[in-house]
């Protein structure tokens, strides 16, 4: 026992270096909680009267009902055109971004400035939140489902551009010095050496991304830009807690349904196993 | 020196010939299939989401415009001209920034700690009972599916108007979120440790702190740094349903037209969000780095 006691001092010292410094870690991290919790209302008996509140609502939620079958109809034709923004807005983002991110990847731009500036924009564009971009596109077309479509392309765009360089980054240098060799020229280079290779990332990423901006359009419609977002919205507001939660859980059927579809695309894209790790 | 390539006679390269043009032409014919699918499908969906070409030719000269006068203050000079003038709200917006960061800080910290409980519930290896982990990754998938907004809005009737709805809809998610990459962590573990813990007769809870946190806990935290950045971007729209933070100073500033207050406020988020991501990419790595060592 002493022995071992001997081997690793570090082990048995009953405030190690280690343990002092995770403790202290947890500490400051506790404080913050704690001040953040107050400063943001926690301790003001809001708490516990709201908790009440949210289950009495969440009894109000059951059983989902749509009300009338009129409703029905207008949701799922509601439903329908957020599935439409989503796949309109992912699909021109990334006809959009194959170019913007050639111009931004290390080894087919050589020019440092147009990198850093093709980098820069895609950052900035990123950066801002999808329902600002949807504001904005509200003012240029008007309120609707096509300002919905055209902030989804603009968000992803970023998002897209930085992916998409990110794997033209990483393919093989060989097909293109290959093509090189036979006097091809540097569009034939990224035509026949890069982009087959770099193809089915890309639309495994694109799917991928469709999955999760059909949720984002379920969104964009609380700020009128078209989609079920409007209805939910609504029936939050007028307090038609049942209708709420049907039109909730006819979100969660269509995210789950093309969640399935997708990744049985991408699988039958890029292999199974790829597929599960991507 | 010239090389010699061999040529195959003209009888058996024909059929080699034709089967190659054949096995090009189907694959053509496969990618044009699968084009026109795409595009018939982008047809519906121009007409279901109102897409109107010649709307936005009309209009589209007034994204520049609209971006330009962003930058204009009131008295149409460029921004950049009287920074004073700009940034004259700044004492507020920051404490309404400080306010965003603490929501999504709160958010994410009590999310993660929920998440660190749910993960050992739902991981297929050390999940104590078969049901329970079924109804935990139900529960998970439910808290982020349901986009954050909604939550935030149906906090907003139940606690009132102000940050802690925001805080408890970024709960709700980063629980969600978290909870399914927190079992995905733990469903990777090596079990050996847990079984030497159980075999000594500890009960569940201490197998799981000794045999297995130990294993996750740098992923654990590398992760749930990952979902800060994300959870500071999410805080900083709530405000757009009445939940809290700077978004309902940059809703009023774009409903009412107060063009230099929206290129002040989103630039400011701009400025922080970049700050709190190189932060945590840095603590991300050096994670990372004290992780290899151990």
């Amino acid at each position: 026992m002493t022995a071992v006691r001997d081997r690793y001092p570090e082990h048995f010292r009953r405030f190690g270096r280690q343990r002092v410094l995770v403790s202290t870690a947890a500490a400051i991290l506790f404080v913050l909680l704690i001040y953040g919790m107050g400063r943001l209302g926690f301790f003001d008996g809001k708490l516990l009267a709201g908790l009440g509140r949210l289950v009495e609502i969440a009894g109000l939620m059951l059983p989902p009902d749509p009300g009338s079958w009129a409703h029905v109809r207008i949701y799922t034709v509601s439903l329908v055109e957020t599935v439409a923004i989503a796949f309109l807005g992912t699909l021109s983002a990334a006809v959009l971004a194959v170019p913007l991110s050639l111009l931004a990847a290390r080894n087919v731009t050589a020019q440092r400035i147009v990198r850093f500036f093709a980098r820069r924009s895609l950052d900035t564009v990123r950066s801002v939140d999808i329902l600002v971009w949807a504001l904005i596109w509200i003012n240029v077309v008007g309120l609707g489902p096509f300002a919905g479509a055209l902030a989804i392309m603009t968000a992803d765009l970023g998002s897209f551009g930085k992916l998409f360089s990110e794997a033209i980054e990483a393919v093989d240098r060989k097909p293109v010095e290959g093509i090189a060799s036979t006097g091809g020229s540097h569009i034939l280079g990224i035509r026949f050496g890069i982009l087959p290779e770099v193809f089915p990332v890309l639309a495994s990423q694109v799917l991928y991304y469709f999955e999760s901006n059909t949720r984002s359009a379920t969104i964009i419609g609380i700020v009128g830009a078209g989609g079920i977002g409007l209805h939910l919205a609504e029936a939050i507001r007028t307090l038609e807690l049942q209708q709420t939660s049907f039109i909730i859980l006819m979100i969660l059927v269509t995210v789950a349904a093309i969640d399935f579809v997708s990744s049985q695309l991408r699988f039958a894209m890029i292999g199974r196993r790829a597929g599960a790790a991507a | 020196m010239s090389t010699h390539v061999v040529r195959l006679p003209e009888a058996q390269l024909r059929p080699l010939l034709a089967a190659y043009e054949a096995s090009v032409q189907s694959r053509r014919r496969h990618t044009l299939l699968i084009l026109a699918c795409v595009a018939v499908a982008m047809v519906l969906a121009s007409v279901s989401a109102e897409v109107a070409p010649g709307r936005f030719i009309d209009n589209i000269h007034r994204f520049p415009s609209y971006i330009v006068r962003l930058f204009h203050l009131e008295n149409g000079q460029p921004v950049w001209t009287d920074p004073g003038e700009w940034f004259w709200g700044l004492s507020r917006w920051l404490r309404l920034l400080v306010e965003t960061l603490l929501m999504a800080y709160v958010g994410t910290l009590l999310g993660a700690l929920g998440a660190v409980a749910l993960a050992f519930l739902a991981a297929a290896n050390v999940a104590p009972g078969r049901w329970l982990r079924i109804v935990v990754r139900r529960f998970c998938e439910l808290c982020r599916t349901v986009p954050e907004l909604v939550f935030a809005m149906m906090f907003v009737i139940a606690f009132g108007l102000g940050p802690m709805a925001g805080v408890l809809a970024v709960v709700i998610h980063t629980l969600g979120a978290l909870g399914k990459l927190f079992a995905e962590v733990v469903e990777n573990i090596d079990m050996k440790p847990v079984e030497g813990v159980a075999s000594t007769g500890a009960p569940w809870h201490v197998a799981m702190r000794y045999g297995a946190l130990p294993q996750v806990m740098s992923n654990f935290l590398s992760y749930a740094l990952l979902r800060f950045e994300i959870n500071v971007r999410g805080a900083a729209v709530m405000g757009f349903v009445g939940a809290g933070g700077i978004g309902q100073d940059l809703i009023e500033a774009i409903r009412k037209f107060y063009y230099s207050d929206v290129s002040a406020i989103l630039v400011l988020i701009l400025l922080t969000v970049a700050a709190i991501d190189t932060l945590t990419s840095w603590m991300r790595h050096h994670l990372i780095g004290l992780g290899e060592r151990q």
